[in-house]
């Protein structure tokens, strides 16, 4: 390699690892850390919290339970318009957030055939916290599923016939040969949904209102305090920095010993 | 029909269907203990044939018997799903479960039996392939001689019906594949079901099969032992593809390299290759020269077989000539050459042909 190029490689990677870690880096350098953890106390912020938890758990308890089995139907089957499907089930991940929200209130609003059935079934779904695991299985469900059917696609379809050779039948097929051999590309698949429903905001705030302990997620909280008490934002962001670095790092841990083991 | 072939738990199959760009028609037969191989190059349908009897394919019209039931009747609309045909697969790349330590893949075909048994079962098999010791071994740390022996442990696991192998040594170097080969042969003379074996190679077909089916564009163009083959090719393309003539033997070491083989019914050969033991020795007809008893140029680079002429057959400008020393053998020859021997059945000859042309596998 030339000298000049080595050095023009060197100050890419300097120039894009300052601008994207600057902006992390100050959010815990504005505030000392005592304040920062005195603001989480404040109530509302420990609330948007766990209701950020929960929900996002819930959100990805339904993509996981109904994703994986269409994410694997997709993957290993040929049939006409299935390239049509997919292109249908990735549009959410090109939507604009707003857009989202608009959608889902047409669609499952509470003056919508669909809305009125659920609340007829006793599921509240607008301005209520089962609103907004609806908005953040919305935006996050294609995340995983791309990831899904790319991870089912990779697996050797030879290995699923010999599953069947030796006894198992297709449901089991699924669950102890597909799944296990997907799995690294599931977790990374898993990794973003969650990323992306921690994070949701627009189609929240849209669909499901911006109640506190009700559903007001992280993000919006902080939406919420930044003009009022920007320590308070801060807090709350940096929050959210920890738990995304945590997600990152433990699927770089799930997949590493893997990658080295092949 | 159908009955007397579940009876005898046999394997029996008729195939007709379009795989790809290949119209397979197929009828054939395995008896209880036997192997049969399909034999012919890439694209002949060898490998359809064994997913369409182990159920992973279903043909448009069709019929497979084994284990004395009916596996596929499409008359009938009887087309029972793979997990239930006990079919022992042993693939190409032989398909281990890359997430799963070896004895955890043989115990995966175990899950009829309870779980409690299922460990020490898969690891007495794994003892029986001479892998005790590597029970716990991930495929990926495997050699591919042990993922062979892993994927044939879990393949017989489930005491099949039948057992399909295919391509069983073609993914295996052939430093391993002479043992492997050996070992092979010993599961399938031990195995008291029908086996069905898919390769292209003639002479693996020929080591490892009691009978051997060439096939080609979908359809099986002549069946019979190896050597009938070649002796007796039914079209050019049998006889081409046959290629090789087999004799089978015990092999000592003599000095200087040289491996002595005593052929089974007579006759001595040398070659510059091969161990003591069972062997089976491979020469090409283009490469065994013909003469007239009593004319042959003795020369201790070549081996000498007396030999009787069974059958003349010519094959475009070329002359096979079938003999029997006892065990049978192919010449190739010109027809010129053929002409000027004045070769006919029932007479005698004396074939040679090169130590060095002599190739050693062990059996």
């Amino acid at each position: 390699m030339s000298g000049w190029f080595a050095v023009l490689l060197a100050v890419a990677l300097a120039a894009a690892l300052t601008f994207l870690t600057l902006p992390i880096v100050a959010i815990f350098a504005q505030q000392p850390p005592d304040d920062l953890l005195a603001a989480l106390g404040e109530e509302g912020a420990l609330d948007a919290l766990w209701l950020s938890l929960r929900a996002t758990a819930a959100a990805l308890a339904l993509i996981l339970a109904v994703g994986t089995p269409a994410a694997y139907l997709l993957a290993t089957r040929r049939f006409r318009g299935r390239a049509v499907l997919i292109t249908l089930i990735e549009l959410p991940l090109v939507l604009p957030p707003a857009v989202a929200g608009i959608a889902l209130l047409a669609a499952v609003g509470p003056s919508t055939p669909l809305g009125r059935a659920a609340q007829d079934a006793g599921v509240q779904l607008s301005l209520a916290t089962a609103g907004v695991v609806v908005a953040l299985t919305f935006v996050a469900a294609p995340f995983y599923l791309r990831q899904a059917i790319a991870a089912f696609e990779a697996v050797d379809p030879t290995l699923l016939d010999a599953s069947r050779t030796l006894g198992a039948s297709p449901a089991r097929t699924f669950a102890r040969v597909a799944i296990p051999t997907a799995l690294p590309g599931l977790v990374a698949g898993t990794a973003l949904a969650l990323g992306r429903a921690l994070g949701e905001f627009g189609a929240t705030l849209m669909f499901a209102g911006s109640f506190q302990g009700v559903t007001q997620t992280v993000p919006l909280a902080i939406y919420d305090r930044f003009a009022t008490d920007f320590t308070a934002a801060l807090a709350l962001s940096a929050v959210l920095v920890a738990v995304s670095a945590a997600i990152l790092l433990s699927v770089k841990l799930v997949r590493g010993p893997d990658a080295v083991a092949r | 029909m159908m009955a007397a072939a579940g009876s005898s738990r046999g394997l029996r199959f008729e195939l007709r269907t379009r795989v790809g760009a290949v119209e397979l028609d197929v009828a054939l037969e395995v008896a209880r203990g036997d192997c049969l191989a399909l034999a012919g190059p890439s694209g002949a349908g060898k490998t359809s044939v064994l997913r369409t009897v182990a159920g992973l394919l279903t043909p448009v019209h069709g019929l497979v018997a084994g284990g004395g039931e009916v596996w596929l009747d499409t008359a009938r609309g009887v087309d029972v799903p793979a997990e239930r045909r006990r079919c022992g697969y042993l693939f190409q790349e032989y398909a281990l479960f890359g997430h799963l330590s070896a004895w955890r893949n043989v115990a995966y075909a175990l899950h009829e039996i309870p779980r409690a048994g299922r460990e020490s079962r898969a690891r007495e098999l794994l003892e029986r392939f001479g892998l005790g010791d590597r029970a716990e071994a991930r495929p990926a740390t495997l050699s591919g001689g042990e993922r062979q022996r892993v994927a044939l442990a879990r393949a017989l696991a489930r005491r099949p019906a039948a057992l399909l192998l295919d391509e069983p040594l073609s993914a295996l170097d052939a430093r391993t594949r002479a043992a492997a080969a050996r070992e092979l042969g010993a599961v399938i003379r031990e195995a008291a079901v029908p086996v069905l074996l898919v390769t292209h190679d003639f002479t693996e077909a020929a080591l490892l099969a009691d009978r051997v089916a060439v096939m080609d564009g979908g359809r099986v163009l002549q069946q019979g032992t190896a050597s009938a083959l070649a002796a007796a090719p039914a079209s050019a393309f049998v006889a081409d593809f046959s290629g090789a003539v087999v004799l089978t033997g015990e092999a000592r070491r003599a000095d200087a390299g040289i491996t002595v083989i005593a052929l089974d019914g007579g006759g001595e050969v040398t070659a510059l290759e091969g161990e003591a033991g069972a062997v089976a020795v491979s020469v090409y007809p283009w490469e065994i020269a013909l003469a007239r008893p009593g004319e042959a140029a003795h020369d201790s680079a070549r081996n000498h077989l007396d030999v009787d002429v069974i059958s003349v057959t010519t094959v475009g400008p070329r002359v096979r000539v079938g003999l029997a020393a006892p065990q049978p053998l192919t010449a190739e020859l010109s027809e010129a050459s053929a002409r000027a021997l004045g070769l006919t059945p029932g007479g005698r000859a004396v074939a040679s042909f090169k130590a060095a042309a002599t190739r050693v596998l062990p059996r």
